[in-house]
């Protein structure tokens, strides 16, 4: 499809919409444009279908998992949570899905040498491409990922395809807590040479390397999530609180100033 | 070929679709052409500097959505210096769309946002009137009527008074703002609502009240619009629920002259397109050679008394 306008809403045919676990879908659309214009920490706004009584009145905003420009496709992978991805986990594959993006403003990791990603549940979707991004630039990425247990872990062998270093802690295991993550973030930095921290998912992990980030001068960015209405900078409706440069608190749009921030900027919660 | 274009007073449009104020951005010019809209209408602009309300800000219904966003604004100088440029730069008339407290303000505001490139001045009566109790202007008519007065003194541009529905007798406002000078009339914002989070006990809104929109809310602003066209003579540009070519139509027939498209823009960021290329297609199956005789073209229906309709 070619346009002359960057963004595009388009309906996209489902290749496929299968389980990764008990709260986990993995969702493969063929969308050229979406493919060949998105960014690692963009989004799409997906317009999820009404079912019965679950009618999604405005899109739901989804980070894109693997954007595979070579076949035309966009990969996503989502918690079922509400409404929105209630309706989306019927798609079956033939089905269309339209789709408006990419949204957002992306990783800006171009400095780094070996980035850090440290990623909780869904968070982890929206890291993943950078790992493949990172390892096409020629750096180095280590993925420090934590979830429940161990069948909560997604996407290991795929990260480590990509040339990734993957590190795994769990709850179940006893490996997550964050002293344990904390001591794990002070060795790849101290002595892997750790430069640049990403993170998605978790309120703790953030104020973590918030902590490190500061400690340790190592600059970094957050990917947030809110409730949006436009997805393009329009409505004002997915606002959150974040420090601004004077000191103060302002108000930023996650959709359009983000959805990817400044780590030392986002105001934990 | 369908003549698409409209007049609303002095100011001609290439066709009678344009957004309602607070309903697009610079984000759209990513996604469409906004020259091909009869009119921008920009977002509300104020004379101070304001954050907007805290989160949340959004609740949505099956049809519809209530928002408390609180007209964020980084005020008129950035508008002027960095806003508008952006949009002048398109082939469509810009309709500044202002909100200020008191009376006074709206004048010096009206007067400072009438530069080259500001076609019109839309004012957003719906806002709270500090030297009211934060009753909103629209809600009263004398306030109403002081307010267009004192910016028809203050800028050279048509002004439209854009009216609150939150109001027993909508007809008396437009009235009012006409026989104050007002060049066309806006009918109307959002209409006020509230939802509880009942799992927290709490407001669902960090403002707790906010403006209910989008097309549940269509047919009571075309009511609405139906009696404000009724009672005046200037044009009216229809603003309520509108999402389709049809639901514009409605408008139009009631005596609209324009629309505005509002919340849909949201979720189908090229609706705009899609509502004048169905009126237009609409004019063709009727064998109608001008969009401008639609309005009003409601007919009675046979058993139909004036009586009825009071």
């Amino acid at each position: 499809m070619s346009a002359p306008f960057p963004l595009v809403e388009a309906p996209c045919p489902v290749v496929s919409n299968d389980w990764v676990n008990e709260d986990y879908k993995h969702l493969v659309l063929d969308a050229e444009h979406g493919a060949t214009h998105a960014a690692p920490g963009q989004f799409f706004h997906l317009l999820c279908p009404s079912i019965g009584d679950n009618v999604p009145f405005f899109r739901r905003p989804m980070s894109i998992y693997r954007i595979d420009a070579a076949r035309g496709r966009l990969e996503f992978l989502y918690k079922i949570v509400g409404r929105g991805t209630t309706t989306l986990a019927t798609l079956a594959p033939g089905d269309r899905l339209n789709i408006f993006g990419p949204l957002g403003r992306p990783f800006e990791f171009a400095r780094a040498r070996h980035i850090l990603q440290v990623a909780r549940g869904v968070g982890l979707a929206t890291l993943a491409p950078v790992a493949e991004a990172a390892a096409r630039l020629g750096m180095r990425t280590t993925a420090l990922l934590s979830a429940r247990s161990p069948q909560h872990l997604m996407s290991v062998d795929y990260l480590r395809s990509v040339g990734a270093q993957v590190l795994t802690v769990t709850d179940s295991e006893g490996t997550s807590d964050v002293a344990a993550v904390e001591r794990t973030v002070r060795r790849l930095i101290e002595e892997e040479n750790a430069d640049f921290l990403v993170t998605c998912g978790s309120n703790r992990l953030l104020q973590l390397l918030q902590r490190l980030g500061r400690e340790y001068k190592i600059a970094g960015e957050v990917a947030l999530e809110q409730h949006m209405g436009c997805g393009n900078g329009m409505c004002f409706a997915c606002v959150r609180e974040f420090h601004s440069a004077e000191g103060g608190i302002n108000y930023r749009r996650v959709c359009w100033e983000g959805p990817v921030f400044d780590l030392q900027e986002a105001v934990t919660w | 070929m369908v003549n698409m274009a409209v007049r609303i007073g002095t100011l001609e449009l290439k066709n009678p679709v344009m957004p309602g104020s607070g309903t697009i951005g610079e984000g759209l010019t990513r996604v469409m052409d906004l020259g091909r809209l009869g009119a921008i209408v920009t977002k509300t602009i104020t004379p101070d500097v304001r954050e907007g309300c805290p989160p949340p800000r959004m609740v949505e219904y099956k049809d519809g959505s209530l928002m408390a966003i609180g007209i964020p604004c980084k005020g008129p100088d950035h508008y002027v210096e960095h806003l508008l440029p952006h949009y002048r730069s398109c082939n469509a008339p810009v309709v500044c769309s202002i909100s200020a407290p008191t009376v006074d303000d709206f004048g010096r505001l009206a007067a400072r946002l009438s530069v080259p490139g500001v076609s019109v001045i839309e004012a957003n009566i719906s806002c709270p009137n500090l030297l009211q109790d934060g009753r909103a202007f629209g809600m009263d008519l004398e306030a109403s009527a002081q307010m267009i007065r004192r910016l028809k003194a203050s800028t050279d541009r048509p002004v439209w008074a854009k009216l609150t529905p939150n109001v027993t007798d909508i007809a008396a406002v437009a009235q009012a703002v006409e026989a104050a000078g007002a060049d066309a009339i806006t009918c109307a914002n959002a209409m006020l609502g509230m939802a509880v989070d009942v799992d927290g006990f709490q407001p669902a809104l960090g403002n707790i009240t906010g403006g209910m929109t989008g097309p549940c809310m269509r047919p009571i602003i075309l009511r609405m619009a139906w009696q404000v066209a009724r009672a005046v003579k200037i044009p009216i540009i229809g603003s309520g629920g509108i999402a389709t070519a049809r639901d514009a139509l409605e408008y139009l027939m009631v005596g609209c002259t324009a629309v505005q498209v509002g919340t849909v823009n949201f979720i189908h960021p090229t609706a705009m397109l899609d509502v004048i290329a169905g009126i237009e297609a609409f004019c063709q199956r009727k064998g109608i050679g001008a969009v401008r005789e639609l309005t009003g073209a409601m007919r009675p229906r046979e058993s139909f008394t004036e009586q009825q309709a009071a």
